[in-house]
């Protein structure tokens, strides 16, 4: 765990006029697992979006080192390509692009960048299976429109899938946990902890503690006002679970 | 207006050139040819002070000084693979020119007969196009030099398409072919027709002003997939006219990827109660293309059901146009009638105008209509590009996406691959985004 893989410097953000970050210090190592907690309107899921490239957020201050790279200078293909992965709190659904296809045309994007061999129909197939037997996907999920009807927790579950396809360096789960049930909960945690290693890094953005029973972090970072307002290990949000955000001083729903 | 004059004037012009080279009195392309000639020197070329004409300028048809069309002897059957894929084996027609090609296609069809329209009784074509309404369609008539009749027999059940390809080229001037196909598919019967559009890259301009008639007899199911892939230079005008007997099933697929300036026309006639029709289009623009549709339904009897979907793609500066009306006569009582228009414009200079007309006469109906234009979904957009697929990549998937709900539903899964590549080439040759 010597290398860094991922260095927040003083981050300022806005999305679109609205100044939301106001200063991010945050440093990620390899195999790390970082979650972050917030109340609504703290900055998290803009800080999801501006590692993710997002259009619509501004840096007005601040660095995003990935690697060796400078990350916010790359477009969102290039940092899904490095090797970063947003699970998306909301799924899009795609009408007329079966899930295969998607999958089949986001993972050979990113191996031709790695320099891998495009997989062909049959290869990623059998690669598909065994991934979706991890999330307790059904088979015929991979015939339909990208998340065009699914339930919340197919969409959820499908986020996972993808991750474990792309195997990335660093995944960011923006409230992958927000509307599950506790056995969607469950398998979709499974999924993820199926992918940690002691090279895979994860910040896990959640607004309640109990994604943190599953996917157990080393560190906890409590958001408010677009600044990490304090760092501890898991307890913490144990703590935050007990008392409540105004323990820290921070309103429930701390305005933007 | 003085252009539109000569144009006339040289068109009539032309029709007298090809009926004087090619002349065989009392034949059903004789009395095709007198029908037309007349109605086309009475009315002329149409122009934009009409409705049903009003969004789409023929100045770039009525430039043309055009020939009659020429042989070309180029095309062999590697070529006709090339630009018309896929191609089946069974009951194939190859067209050059609007002249049949017995050397290229003509290979056993099995069940069906295919006629050379020279070989047809008179009276065969023309019953359902009236050419004092359809000034294309009576332009077409005057200047046909063949066609086919495709008779499908009562109760049989076609295992293979019928696949009709029309090939123009135009290696020395500009020139014109008016293809015509009759459609007799029999009580009970079921088929699928591929009408294919293609041309021989280079040369000059081609307008090819096809006319399309289906008599769809009792309880029969017939699936015409029209498909228009011409170069960028070429014209195309098509005009299908649909009779349905009770209890049939028609479905028409057209798809509109390639030519200058596209104009069609469908009527159909659901004159029989229980008769089912589906029209299904799809029309890719590029650079300064203008496709036009103009569909017409005619709910004449009660109980019989329309589906009408077309889906548009505008990219560059490119314009459509749809105009679908869905008349209900006061008899036809539990009509079912649905139509939608969703438009996807790729860019700013595109331009859409659509325009569902609903005309109800009977009060127990169910009807509805709809037309949409949209972009593409910044959130989809950026949702592939989340997942490493780079942003002409992820445009071009979600544009394949919006038009595979047209191109899916194609008879044939070669045909509907076939074209899905096709549409992506073409669009993303296109739009250079």
């Amino acid at each position: 765990m010597g290398d860094t893989l991922l260095e927040i410097q003083n981050l300022h953000a806005r999305a679109g006029d609205a100044q939301i970050l106001n200063g991010i210090d945050l440093t990620i190592r390899p195999g790390e697992v970082h979650a972050i907690m917030g109340p609504n309107g703290s900055g998290k899921s803009t800080l999801a979006g501006v590692l993710s490239g997002r259009p619509g957020y501004t840096v007005t201050d601040g660095s995003v080192r990935f690697e060796e790279k400078n990350l916010l200078e790359l477009e969102a293909e290039e940092r899904a390509r490095e090797g970063i992965f947003l699970a998306f709190q909301y799924p899009v659904e795609i009408p007329g692009v079966t899930n295969n296809y998607f999958l089949k045309a986001s993972v050979n994007a990113i191996r031709e960048h790695r320099g891998e061999e495009s997989l062909d129909a049959i290869d990623f197939l059998s690669m598909a299976k065994e991934k979706m037997a991890i999330v307790e996907m059904p088979k015929d999920l991979m015939a339909r429109s990208v998340n065009e009807g699914f339930s919340g927790g197919e969409k959820k579950r499908n986020e996972v899938l993808q991750m474990l396809l792309l195997e990335p360096k660093l995944a960011i789960l923006d409230e992958t946990d927000s509307g599950l049930d506790i056995d969607a909960l469950r398998v979709v945690a499974s999924g993820v902890n199926a992918l940690r290693d002691e090279n895979r890094s994860m910040l896990v953005i959640t607004h309640y503690q109990r994604l943190l029973d599953y996917i157990v972090p080393d560190y906890v970072h409590v958001l408010a006002e677009g600044r990490i307002q304090r760092s501890g290990g898991k307890e913490l949000a144990h703590e935050l679970e007990a008392k409540g955000y105004g323990w820290l001083g921070l309103d429930e729903g701390a305005s933007a | 207006m003085s252009s539109l004059l000569d144009a006339n004037e040289r068109f009539v012009a032309l029709a007298d050139a090809i009926a004087a080279r090619d002349a065989h009195p009392g034949d059903a392309i004789t009395s095709l040819r007198e029908t037309g000639r007349a109605a086309f020197a009475e009315r002329g070329l149409p122009h934009t002070r009409l409705e049903e004409w009003r969004y789409t300028n023929l100045a770039p048809l009525s430039g043309l000084s055009l020939e009659p069309p020429s042989e070309d002897g180029r095309i062999d059957r590697s070529l006709l693979e090339s630009l018309a894929t896929p191609v089946f084996a069974c009951g194939l027609a190859v067209f050059i020119n609007g002249r049949p090609q017995e050397a290229l296609g003509g290979l056993p069809a099995g069940d069906v007969s295919l006629t050379s329209l020279r070989d047809a009784d008179p009276g065969t074509a023309g019953r359902l196009v009236d050419v004092k309404q359809h000034p294309l369609a009576a332009l077409s008539a005057a200047t046909t030099e063949d066609g086919i009749v495709v008779q499908i027999p009562a109760g049989v059940a076609l295992e293979h398409p019928v696949h009709l390809v029309f090939v123009s080229s135009s290696p020395d001037a500009p020139s014109v072919s008016s293809p015509r196909v009759v459609i007799e598919a029999g009580a009970g019967s079921r088929a699928v027709v591929i009408q294919d559009h293609v041309s021989v890259a280079g040369g000059h301009a081609h307008f090819t002003n096809a006319v399309t008639e289906v008599h769809a007899g009792a309880n029969s199911d017939l699936q015409l997939a029209v498909i228009q892939r011409e170069d960028d230079a070429d014209i195309h005008a098509s005009n299908v006219a649909v009779h349905q007997e009770r209890d049939s099933r028609f479905a028409s697929h057209v798809i509109t990827l390639g030519g200058r300036l596209v104009r069609n026309d469908l009527n159909v006639v659901l004159a029989g109660s229980g008769a089912e029709c589906t029209m299904n289009g799809l029309y890719l623009g590029t650079g300064d293309r203008l496709i036009d549709n103009h569909t017409l339904v005619d709910h004449a009897v009660p109980h019989c059901t329309s589906h009408e979907l077309y889906k548009g793609v505008l990219a560059d500066d490119s314009r459509g146009v749809f105009r679908g009306r869905v008349v209900v006569r006061p008899d036809a009582q539990k009509t079912d009638a649905t139509q939608q228009n969703p438009n996807l414009l790729l860019s700013d200079g595109t331009e859409i105008d659509t325009k569902p007309q609903l005309e109800i006469y009977a009060d127990d109906v169910k009807c509805s209509h709809g037309s949409a234009i949209g972009r593409i979904d910044e959130e989809a957009l950026f949702y592939m590009r989340a997942r490493g697929i780079g942003q002409r990549d992820a445009r071009a998937l979600l544009t394949r996406g919006f038009a595979a709900e047209i191109l899916a539903t194609l008879p044939g899964e070669a045909l509907a691959e076939a074209l899905t590549a096709d549409f992506v080439a073409r669009m993303t040759g296109g739009t250079g985004a």
